[in-house]
């Protein structure tokens, strides 16, 4: 199976490259974007163990190591399950 | 009063801080390897500048999971002083050895150049040649330096900060501060005050030649505080 790990950086912290590209995107004249957040997003293959106790594990990965929890989000998405 | 550098994979100013504390202050000094278990006697440990690990995931991230991050945690926590500069202070943070985060500069870029401060704490083992409230001038050199913390850590930590970003006069404004740190926040110390990281390089000004020998200062104050106790 699968997970999804989506990163992003905490509301209301300054994403200056999110900030950057949003005045990018003005520049070719794409209008109405008010907000870009910029963020990471990462794959994991897994072997075995059940999709419940893989998003937890998942989850403890990001605590300890693939997110920074003082300044980043993360969500966890665990697809191709198998039979339970 | 011996010192240690630790190397890690990508690190680039390490042989700097061995130049300044070998050649310059005369010091025992040697190289200790990201795999290494043990601290070999030192009395201090250096984590020098640079991009370890090729700064993949975050700067610091892989680096504080080195195997001689083990062996610097209770050499921390049994008091002894650890210093870390630049790529070294991002090292501390990830580590949980001193509090907050740090972020891309708000302007993006990659800064390096010479930048003023000011002295914070004249008090610490980092600081002890310094005069309270000297304004200093050493070269940053860092793509990730706003530094960042929530609200009750800021608050704690308060009196924890060492060097603020400053204009020539010693004031505090956002002209003067090159990454967007929030307080201006230049480097800072645990609450025991044996570990301490900064994001400019005091061994790049250790040498009148170079421009400023203000940086010597924080290697002669570890030397003092060593000597004392």
């Amino acid at each position: 199976m699968k997970a999804k790990v989506y990163i992003t950086l905490k509301p209301g912290l300054l994403d200056a490259q999110g900030k950057t590209v949003k005045s990018a995107l003005a520049s070719l004249g794409f209008k109405g974007v008010s907000d870009v957040r910029m963020g990471k997003y990462i794959e994991l293959e897994l072997n075995g163990a059940k999709a419940a106790s893989t998003k937890k594990n998942v989850e403890r990965m990001c605590e300890q190591l693939l997110a920074n929890p003082i300044v980043e989000n993360y969500r966890v998405e665990v697809v191709g399950k198998r039979a339970e | 009063m011996k010192f240690g550098v630790v190397v890690f994979p990508g690190s680039n100013c390490d042989q700097d801080c061995v130049h300044v504390l070998r050649d310059v202050l005369e010091q025992p000094t040697v190289a200790l390897w990201h795999q290494d278990t043990g601290l070999r006697g030192c009395d201090a440990v250096v984590l020098p500048g640079g991009f370890s690990y090729g700064d993949y995931l975050r700067s610091g991230a892989i680096a504080h999971l080195a195997p001689i991050m083990g062996a610097i945690k209770r050499f921390a926590q049994d008091g002894g002083l650890v210093i870390g500069i630049c790529n070294g202070f991002q090292i501390l943070l990830e580590s949980g050895l001193l509090p907050g985060a740090m972020l891309r500069n708000t302007g993006l870029r990659f800064i390096c150049r010479s930048v003023t401060m000011r002295v914070e704490r004249a008090d610490t083992p980092f600081t002890n040649r310094f005069q309270p409230g000297q304004i200093v001038r050493m070269p940053i050199a860092h793509n990730e330096g706003r530094y960042t913390a929530d609200a009750k850590t800021l608050r704690d930590v308060g009196d924890q900060v060492v060097f603020r970003y400053c204009d020539g006069d010693g004031r505090l404004a956002d002209a003067a501060n090159p990454n967007g740190s929030v307080g201006a926040i230049a480097g800072l110390a645990n609450r025991a005050g044996n570990v301490m990281g900064m994001m400019p390089h005091p061994e790049r000004a250790s040498e009148a030649l170079l421009g400023s020998e203000d940086g010597r200062l924080v290697f002669e104050s570890m030397i003092e505080a060593l000597v004392k106790s």
